[in-house]
This record gives structure tokens, sequence and C-alpha cells, in this order.
């Protein structure tokens, strides 16, 4: 189990799908135009996809 | 934990303007965490910018911000240092903004080692206005003014700062996050003219035209031709080819033109 919980905030994603693309263990899938959490355990908390999210639209929180 | 950008955002303002995948918010978020690695305060912070998707920056930063006319945003900034020099001053733009039309003013402020951070975002395009070629567009590269092909040579923005005086040189792409708010910081501590050049991305008016299928193609070519200067120092000119150099480019110590002005000011006055 991780310990990070990712929060999506939907009316600020724009789907640009970079987040899903750079994350290291697949955690994130695009749904339409917006990104979904598909697999949560398998995140490693890197935060790589909220630092590169350039929309401000997801946020990892670590315990 | 989750980073906090909302206590240096202004209330309200998301989502921002630019499109889909474009690199300016990436940067926008790096400033941000620059500014606290700084341990900056609001009132002490100025942020100013010319005109340009990028130049919409400072409109979303809760501090002293102004968005100005095109091209001037270093002339604006040089005018807030020098009634405030304990004011940290930070330029924003694009390469269109920056080296086109503002290309004076920014080797200008450069020469005069003015201590100021310019984050300058080369999406080598001018995004706003829907996509014609700025100094910044590569040679055979398309825009809407050059549909066959750019015939002309870039300006390496770098290259320029250097050779204009600027005492802190730096570089980084939108993909490598962490460099983006940790070279700013370094800019802003360094006393004296500071560019950090951003290579950025506009899927919209310059991936389209240029065979990017997605931002994502744009953002695997940012982290596949980026090179850190210590590996590029063991690397031959041929491989280096097509390369984008990052990190500390250039950095000196020189005097810095507000104390050279205050002691012009002090012998005017008898002192
Ligand atoms: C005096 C003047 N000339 C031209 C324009 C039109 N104009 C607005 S933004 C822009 C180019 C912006 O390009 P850049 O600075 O690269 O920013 P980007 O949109 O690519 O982020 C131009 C030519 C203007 N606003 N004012
Ligand atoms: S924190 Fe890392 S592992 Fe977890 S979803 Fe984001 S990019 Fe993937
Ligand atoms: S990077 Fe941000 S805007 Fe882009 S898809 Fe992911 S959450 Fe949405
Ligand atoms: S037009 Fe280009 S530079 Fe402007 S917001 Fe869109 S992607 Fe960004
Ligand atoms: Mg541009």
């Amino acid at each position: 189990m991780s310990s990070a919980k990712i929060e999506v905030i939907e009316k600020y994603c724009k789907g640009c799908a970079i987040c899903a693309e750079f994350c290291p263990t697949q955690v994130l899938e695009m749904d339409a135009f917006v990104v979904k959490v598909a697999k949560p355990e398998a995140c490693i908390a890197c935060m790589q996809c909220e630092l590169r999210c350039p929309d401000f639209a997801i946020k990892v929180h670590k315990d | 934990m989750s980073y906090d950008y909302d206590k240096w955002l202004r209330p309200g303002k998301l989502p921002h303007i630019w499109c889909p995948g474009c690199g300016h918010g990436i940067v926008m978020k790096g400033l941000i965490r620059a500014l606290d690695i700084c341990g900056l305060e609001k009132k002490n912070t100025a942020i100013v910018s010319g005109i340009g998707c990028a130049s919409r920056l400072p409109g979303y930063i809760d501090a002293n911000t102004l968005h100005t006319a095109h091209g001037r945003a270093a002339a604006f900034a040089t005018g807030v240092k020098m009634a405030k020099p304990e004011m940290t001053v930070i330029c924003c733009g694009g390469d269109g903004d920056g080296t086109a039309i503002g290309g004076n003013h920014f080797i200008h402020a450069c020469r005069r080692n003015i201590d100021m951070t310019y984050v300058l975002m080369n999406n080598h395009i001018y995004g706003m206005t829907g996509g014609q070629f700025s100094p910044c567009t590569p040679t055979g590269a398309k825009a809407s003014t050059t549909p066959y092909g750019n015939p002309d040579p870039i300006f390496d923005i770098s290259k320029l700062a250097i050779g204009a005086g600027a005492t802190f040189v730096a570089r980084t792409t939108a993909f490598h996050a962490t460099q983006i708010d940790k070279l700013i910081a370094e800019g802003i501590k360094h006393k004296g003219m500071a560019i950090i050049e951003v290579v950025d991305d506009c899927p919209t008016t310059y991936g389209r035209r240029n065979k990017f299928r997605s931002v994502i193609d744009m953002m695997k070519v940012l982290k596949e031709t980026a090179v850190p200067v210590a590996a590029a120092a063991k690397m031959t000119a041929d491989q280096l080819e097509g390369k984008i150099l990052t990190g500390v480019l250039y950095k000196e110590d020189k005097p810095e033109y507000c104390e050279q002005y205050a002691k012009v000011i002090a012998k005017a006055q008898g002192a």
C-alpha cells in the first residue's frame, strides 16, 4: 500500500497527459480530457506528476 | 507534502489562460518555489513582464506586479529597481518579447549588470498572436510567417546574455521542473543581472506546425535533448549538435549598477 493520496482537481485539469506520461509506475490514465487515478496502490510518492502539471490540477498528499 | 502554491497566487484566478500542456504554467510553479527558497516576502518582491502568453505570468502572482508594454519588461524593471533598490525585482516573458521587440532593452539591462533576475520562456515562437516566427525559431522550422521553413539563424539567448554582460546565465527546460526553481533561486541570490532561459513548449502554435503529434512529444524532446554542462564538457561538437546545454552556463562577480549609481549620486551631492 502506498502512503500517498493523489488528488485531482478536475475543474483545473486540461487533459494534457503530462502527469500520466511521465509517472514512473503508470498510476495515472487519461479519461477523455481529465486524468484519473487508475492504480493508486502503485504510487511511489515521487511527486513528479504534481511538479510537472502546468495547471495546479494534481496534488500528492503524503502522510 | 503537496506544495502550497496558493500563498503566492491571487485568489480566484485559476484556471489560468494557458493552453493544455503549455510549459508557461510549469515555469510559473518553478518561480513560486524559487520565491520560497529565497524566503521572499510579497511586499519586497516585484515581478515585471511585457506582452505575450508568457508575459501573463505576473497577473497570477500575489506580489507587486507590472504587466507593461511589449518588449519593455527590462526597462520598467530597471525603473523599479532604481527607485527601490532594496526590492527583489524579477522580469519574465517570452522569446518574442525579450529578444525581438525587446532585444534592445534586454541587452542593455545585461550590460548594466543591474541586480535583477530575468526568466525568459523560450518557446521558439510568438504564441499569443498565432505563431509568427521569432528570433528564436529554429532554422528550417515552420511558423505562420515562414510556411516554407525559416531561413534565419537563431539567437542563442544565453550566449547573447553573456556577450552583453549579464553576470549569471543559466538554462533549463520546462521538462526539468526541479531545476527551474533551483536556477531561478540562484539567479535571485546572485548580485547582478541573472538570466534564466527556460526552453519551453507551445503545442498550439509551434508544435502542431512542426510535426509534434502532441505536447508529450514536445516534452520528450526537451527531456532527451537536454545535456547538463558537466556532461557536455566531455562531448564533441558533433555529439552536441542540436542539444540544449543546461545548468549554470556563466557566473562572475562584477560591480552592480544600483551601487555604482549611488556613488554618482553621492559625488554629485558633494559627499
Ligand atoms: C507594440 C506591439 N507590437 C506587437 C504586439 C503584438 N504581440 C503581442 S504578443 C506578441 C509576441 C509574443 O511572443 P512571446 O514573447 O514569445 O510570448 P509567447 O506568446 O510565445 O509566450 C506580439 C508580437 C503588441 N502587443 N504590441
Ligand atoms: S507521485 Fe509519482 S508515482 Fe505517484 S502518481 Fe505521481 S508521478 Fe506517479
Ligand atoms: S498534468 Fe495536470 S492538467 Fe495535465 S492531465 Fe495531468 S492533472 Fe491534468
Ligand atoms: S498559444 Fe502557445 S504560448 Fe500561448 S498559451 Fe497556448 S501553448 Fe502557451
Ligand atoms: Mg514565445
